[in-house]
């Protein structure tokens, strides 16, 4: 068969994509505004509607788009302004006041507002830019190169960035040398294990059978990840892509996007962008002209975290339970209705692309040797700079938390950091010169996972963590393997215990050695991995549990059990009563000389009252164990 | 509120898709989607189209985090227990929820204005503690905030000291 040059009809496309484009947005202002769920939380959509009201109010013609997330999410609402003879400038913690301002007096006028102003995208004399940044000497940016600059709605921007030419050079060779120009790459798959992309492919397409299905998986149900999620509705297009580019070289005839149903803003964005790239012929029968075809099917996932493993999405894709089975045989030899199935990841889709177009070498020269490539991570918790990070493979944890994370907030100590959500563990300051690849951080007892990094500091608790991600995998497995399901029940009560001060000092070694067994007994790896946060907290930070068994003491004063909320007599100023008002369930009242005091019997313990206290007085302590109370 | 409705809300949803069991949770979400929870009745109009044992529509029902076998109130709260949000206080937010509408999580108030769920992390892990209000996320939500958020319900916190 001799293959058709796609080439053609894809200039044809991009042609008319960018005339689109240019009729809609050449020589005019472009406002951007960062509308990802990140940026709505934050109140994006008021932002939005400010510029659409002020933009009409002025009779201007400037289009106002919605946009994905550029990574800085500790900046929300994020807005971009692209000005004609200006390099584009973000803006951060906008308001619709300073929605309003900037219209007036940027886009109307020619003040850019330097306050505002979070960076300029391109270096320039005026304003500082991205570059400017320390972050930006170890960023670099491969997967999210698009996110939060193009239009995740409009097909034509996605093209006129790049978008879909991989493919058209794709579909010009034979699925054979694809496989091994992503073989030469050393792709590893970014949903959890590591394992060589090309070589999934390679199984699948040897494999008997027709059809073969390729599925996306976007059920991302690692709490404290959203990178898949950011992904997905910062450039759906470019997930599509890769998924073209794979199932052609798997050998497949159908694709399915498993997404989860609590990532609505992301089901929308898909569906539009597959609509759209079906009006184009990018999905559906003789792609580009060519003699390939494959359908792509959206399929909601119903919130279940094993549902993220692959045997189990596809039980759950064939409208059964989420039940993990054991493999081999693996899916890419029998998988949904007992076909050939490749499973990738989101992330992992999203680099085909980029591979394809600049090549096997341009890869694996990023990185590390045998982990080539970027490393993506939600940085979360106590760290300044929450949001998205992309650094090379082998990039130290050290920079990634205080070169490009900026550190710990308010000049708190930092303590761990726990990566890999619950198949993962946490980390200890001792750690942190780690450079951060597959291998390395399995050998420290984490893993990479799907990307989430949540960063703890002196206030967070490890026990608290370890019961946390016990209570989790409790609720979530599914209940095949007696080790998962009575294993996890029986730790969380070991953990739960000591967060209670109820333990006992031989408990440790009953915990560790459940671990061990459930570990090894169970059949997928939500309960293999399920002791992980268990041992790597009790390898770092065993003098913690030693405290709350022996004294009763949480380290952290973040056991609600082991901690009382006190005023200091002394401290307190008795014609303030901040904290009265402050308290949720009016707990605190005043004495006889009009000093506070709270009520031990009714306080919940939730710390509202601890911030309200004006900082001259600081009068609010925790106190660990709650007998550290004086008497009255 | 018993039975044609129901039936006919389902009737409608099932004609729009082919009698196969992979069809099965789309259907329920579709079904979940229009009715807001899934009665009985529903689910064995559902396996009767797809013929397969009402038990197992229910196997799949109850395997599922997202679906509710009872109905939902006006106004839908969702409280994060992801980690991050977990880490900084989560759980106090979700104390706060329950004393507040007096429920626990997966009930509904007895006005049926409100029900309270949580979920496992919407991705918005920078916003913590988030909660969900009626499928829009929330930043930072502490207990003064829910007591702000019913407040903008039309619902008073609980009087604070009579003076
Ligand atoms: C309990 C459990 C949950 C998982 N959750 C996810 C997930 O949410 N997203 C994902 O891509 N992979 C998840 N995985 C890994 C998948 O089983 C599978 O390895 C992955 O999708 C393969 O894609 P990759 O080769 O591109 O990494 C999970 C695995 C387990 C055991
Ligand atoms: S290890 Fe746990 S989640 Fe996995 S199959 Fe066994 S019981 Fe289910
Ligand atoms: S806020 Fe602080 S200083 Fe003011 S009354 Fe309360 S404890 Fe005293
Ligand atoms: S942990 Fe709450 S949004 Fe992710």
């Amino acid at each position: 068969m001799n293959p058709i040059n796609p080439a053609p009809a894809f200039r044809e496309l991009r042609d008319k994509a960018g005339a689109k484009l240019r009729r809609l947005k050449d020589g005019k202002t472009v406002i951007m505004v960062g509308a990802a769920t990140c940026g709505r939380a934050a109140g994006a959509l008021d932002v939005l509607r400010a510029f659409r009201d002020e933009v009409k109010k002025h009779n201007l013609d400037c289009p106002v788009i919605e946009v994905g997330c550029l990574g800085h999410c500790y900046a929300e609402p994020l807005v971009i302004i692209g000005k004609p003879g200006w390099p584009p400038v973000a803006y951060g913690y906008v308001n619709p006041v300073i929605a309003e301002r900037l219209v007036n007096e940027f886009i109307l006028g020619d003040n850019p507002c330097p306050e505002f102003v979070l960076a300029a995208l391109a270096p320039n004399d005026l304003l500082p830019s991205f570059q400017d940044f320390p972050r930006a000497r170890y960023e670099r940016k491969i997967i999210l190169q698009n996110c939060g600059l193009i239009d995740p709605s409009d097909i034509n921007d996605s093209i006129a960035n790049g978008g879909y030419s991989a493919l058209a050079k794709a579909l010009a060779l034979p699925p054979q040398k694809i496989i091994a120009e992503i073989q030469k790459s050393g792709l590893r798959g970014r949903g959890g294990a590591g394992f060589p992309a090309g070589q999934k492919w390679q199984a699948c397409r040897d494999a008997q059978g027709t059809p073969k299905y390729l599925i996306c998986n976007a059920d991302e149900g690692d709490p404290g990840a959203f990178v898949d999620r950011a992904l997905l509705e910062s450039d759906p297009h470019g997930i599509i892509e890769g998924m073209l580019i794979a199932g052609y070289a798997a050998g497949a005839d159908r694709g399915y996007i498993y997404v989860r149903a609590e990532y609505p803003l992301a089901v929308e964005r898909l569906q539009i962008a597959l609509r759209q790239a079906e009006d184009y012929h990018l999905i559906g029968s003789h792609i580009l002209g060519t003699d390939y075809s494959l359908e792509i099917t959206l399929f909601q996932g119903s919130g279940a975290f094993v549902c993220g493993e692959e045997t189990a999405l596809i039980a759950s894709l064939a409208g059964q339970p989420g039940l993990p089975r054991y493999r081999p045989p693996y899916p890419a030899v029998k998988g949904l209705f007992g076909q050939p199935t490749v499973v990738n990841n989101v992330k992992t889709l999203a680099y085909v692309p980029r591979i394809m177009a600049n090549g096997a070498d341009w890869f694996r020269g990023i990185g590390a040797a045998d982990s080539p490539g970027t490393a993506v991570f939600a940085l979360a918790g106590k760290i300044v700079n929450t949001g998205m990070v992309e650094v090379p493979m082998g990039t130290t944890l050290r920079r990634i938390i205080y070169d490009v994370g900026s550190g710990i907030p308010k000049g708190k100590k930092f303590k761990a950091v726990q990566i890999g959500g619950p198949s993962g563990g946490c980390l200890p300051e001792s750690a942190l010169d780690l450079p951060v690849d597959f291998d390395s951080l399995q050998n420290a007892g984490a893993i990479m996972g799907s990307g989430g990094m949540v960063v703890c500091d002196e206030d967070d608790c490890m026990v608290e963590m370890a019961r946390y991600f016990l209570e989790f995998t409790r609720r979530e497995s599914c209940g095949k393997c007696t080790f998962c399901r009575l294993g996890t029940r029986q730790m969380l009560e070991i953990l739960t215990d000591f967060t209670l001060g109820q333990g006992k000092l031989a408990d440790l070694a009953i915990l560790e050695k459940l671990a061990g067994e459930v570990g090894a007994g169970s059949l997928c790896a939500l309960g293999r991995t399920a002791p992980n946060p268990i041992l790597t907290t009790l390898r770092y930070f065993r003098n913690e549990y030693e405290e709350h068994i022996t004294l009763g003491r949480c380290p952290a004063l973040m056991c609600r059990h082991l901690i009382a909320y006190y005023i200091l007599p002394d401290k307190c100023e008795r014609s303030c009563d901040a904290c009265v008002g402050a308290c949720t369930v009016e707990a605190i009242s005043p004495d006889k000389k009009r000093i506070k005091v709270i009520d031990p019997e009714k306080c919940v313990k939730c710390g509202t009252c601890l911030p309200a206290c004006p900082p001259q007085y600081n009068a609010i302590v925790k106190l660990s164990p709650p007998s550290e109370v004086p008497c009255k | 509120m018993p039975g044609p409705d129901i039936l006919a809300a389902t009737e409608q949803i099932l004609s729009a898709f082919t009698p196969e069991r992979p069809n099965l949770i789309p259907i329920l979400q579709a079904v979940q989607g229009k009715l807001g929870y899934l009665p009985r009745s529903a689910m064995q109009a559902i396996a009767g189209y797809l013929r397969i044992a009402p038990v197992d529509v229910y196997g799949v029902v109850t395997f599922y985090n997202q679906f509710r076998l009872n109905p939902p109130g006006k106004h839908s709260v969702k409280v994060c227990l992801g980690t991050a949000c977990h880490m900084k206080g989560g759980y106090i937010a979700l104390d706060a929820w329950q004393r507040r509408l007096g429920i626990s999580p997966r009930q509904t108030t007895p006005d049926r204005e409100f029900d309270l769920d949580t979920v496992a992390c919407v991705g918005c892990c920078t916003m913590a503690p988030v909660t969900v209000v009626d499928g829009k996320p929330e930043a930072r939500v502490d207990p003064t905030r829910v007591d702000g958020i019913l407040l903008s319900f039309g619902r008073e916190p609980p009087a604070k000291d009579q003076k």
